[in-house]
């Protein structure tokens, strides 16, 4: 039974593109067939993020209005064959996603895929309506401050209320996803605890991403983090939340950069 | 506290986005007295003639009106004054005199005090979940009992008292048509706003040593009072 995830977070620049790309990839890893599902139309990323922007020939867009098959937009990974991006248009804007043309779209990949992950766009308008709208799963993405659990906290509302489980009376089932996380920031209190943040949203943790460089590195290059070094602290991360994902029980762990021998040599103090 | 509405050409429009506004937030302006400013509209407005008539089919309670100049306009005033609370002497600007029909008005309205605008007999409204930022739980017939809790940019307004079991972030406006026995009730008090009866205390005002503690909120002689539970 293949499941729809939207990774959402109402507010822009937290991690949404990224965490898509990095547990996409991670998923796929596991031998699942993973589709990744750009709802962003008019700012377009999960291609650039995926480097699959040089292939791009159609979209979700011209899927939804019978312009092209859904097999002809559907751009496959070049490392990993079961892996597929579903690229948004960068011409349009949100208005051209129209109701029955999303959910046929999203009833088709459920055929085809174990795994339809929707990169949704910020903001509570059509675009993340329309992202959520048939999710099963939600990874909600958060930073530790303030501004972005407000926002997290209206999406979640938004997931209670208006998605399709939610007027059929079921629930969409939440995991918070804790992006971009300093612990020398948050050992000095410059951020929002983790605690703090799990208590206002409560909803399950799913995992805690730390700020890194590998992550921008990993998006300059084009592949997700998980595929560019998987020994990164920001890549085993994303693969613990995957696979808390797929139900183990994990203790949650705020990974740290392997030190080296050297920086061990000297006990450079990091936090 | 009396709204004042500023009616503007074309009518028709207007008052659609007036309706508009009611059905969003149906007891908004539920026997909250309104005073309609002329001063945007003319002799001459298609439909002002009936304007009055036209607020007042909406529910609206219609007390004064200001700037009504040549303008023709019946003016079916009901004037029920509902919810008057002591005050003390209000001192008013010479500009604004009382009209004798509003004089009237006032000796009509029950003497504050003896006003128990108990909320009745209708059951309390039960939220099983948390309320969260952006939603809105509007109960102005009786009491609110909220299971989780209430996030920041989200509010609960309710006709008699409200009760959260989790904590207060957002606002929590009890006793909102003019009941002010209502108390807010809270296990963690981080509140944005609370207001009972119209009067508001903002987080801002809210003493330190209450912030993060379980508390009762209520009127006292007309002042928002904070106290820890018993």
């Amino acid at each position: 039974m293949a499941k729809v995830v939207v990774v959402t977070s109402g507010k822009g620049g937290v991690g949404k593109t990224t965490s898509t790309a990095a547990i996409g990839a991670a998923l796929a890893q596991t031998g699942a067939k993973v589709v990744v599902v750009d709802f962003d139309v008019g700012l377009r990323n999960l291609d650039l993020v995926m480097g699959a922007e040089r292939r791009v020939v159609f979209d979700l867009i011209n899927v939804i209005q019978g312009d092209a098959r859904l097999h002809q937009a559907l751009i496959r990974d070049k490392r990993l064959e079961n892996l597929s991006i579903l690229p948004a248009s960068q011409t349009r804007d949100k208005d051209a996603l129209t109701t029955d043309g999303v959910a046929k779209v999203i009833a088709e990949l459920r055929e085809k895929f174990d795994w339809v992950l929707c990169d949704s766009p910020a903001g509570i308008e059509r675009g993340p309506a329309m992202a959520m709208h048939h999710a099963d799963i939600a990874i909600v993405v958060t930073n530790p401050e303030v501004s972005s659990v407000r926002d997290s906290d209206r999406i979640i509302g938004l997931l209670d209320s208006k998605t399709e489980r939610a007027q059929r009376g079921e629930r969409v089932e939440k995991h918070l996803l804790l992006t971009r996380y300093d612990p020398a920031r948050a050992a000095r209190g410059d951020m929002l605890k983790v605690e703090d943040v799990l208590e206002i949203l409560s909803i399950p943790l799913l995992g805690i991403i730390p700020e890194s460089q590998e992550v921008l590195k990993a998006s300059n290059v084009g592949v997700p983090v998980t595929l560019n070094n998987p020994e990164t602290a920001p890549a085993r991360a994303y693969q613990d939340a995957v696979r808390r994902l797929l139900g183990e029980k994990l203790e949650i762990v705020i990974p740290q950069e392997r030190r080296s021998f050297v920086d061990r040599l000297f006990g450079r103090r990091v936090a | 506290m009396a709204f004042v509405v500023l009616p503007e050409a074309p009518l028709g429009p207007w008052l659609a986005v007036l309706r508009g506004q009611i059905d969003k937030a149906p007891g908004f302006f539920n026997a909250r007295p309104v005073i309609v400013d002329f001063a945007h509209l003319s002799p001459g407005t298609e439909g002002v003639a009936t304007l009055l008539t036209d607020i007042e089919a909406l529910g609206i309670t219609v007390i004064d009106v200001e700037n009504i100049g040549e303008i023709p306009c019946a003016a079916p005033f009901r004037r029920h004054l509902l919810g008057g609370r002591p005050t003390g002497a209000v001192e008013i600007k010479p500009t604004v005199r009382p009209t004798p029909e509003a004089a009237g008005a006032a000796a009509d309205a029950p003497a504050a005090g003896s006003l128990p605008v108990e909320p009745g007999a209708t059951p309390g409204l039960i939220v099983e979940d948390h309320v969260r930022s952006g939603q809105s739980v509007l109960f102005p017939k009786g009491d609110v009992t909220v299971l989780g809790s209430v996030s920041s940019g989200a509010e609960i307004l309710a006709g008699g008292s409200i009760h959260i079991y989790g904590a207060l972030r957002g606002r929590a406006l009890a006793g909102a048509q003019g009941f002010a026995r209502a108390r807010i009730f809270c296990r963690k008090l981080e509140a944005e706003l609370v207001s009972i009866d119209g009067f508001y205390m903002t987080a801002e005002d809210m003493p330190a040593e209450m912030r993060g503690a379980a508390v009762q909120i209520s009127l006292e002689g007309g002042r928002i009072t904070i106290a820890h539970q018993r």
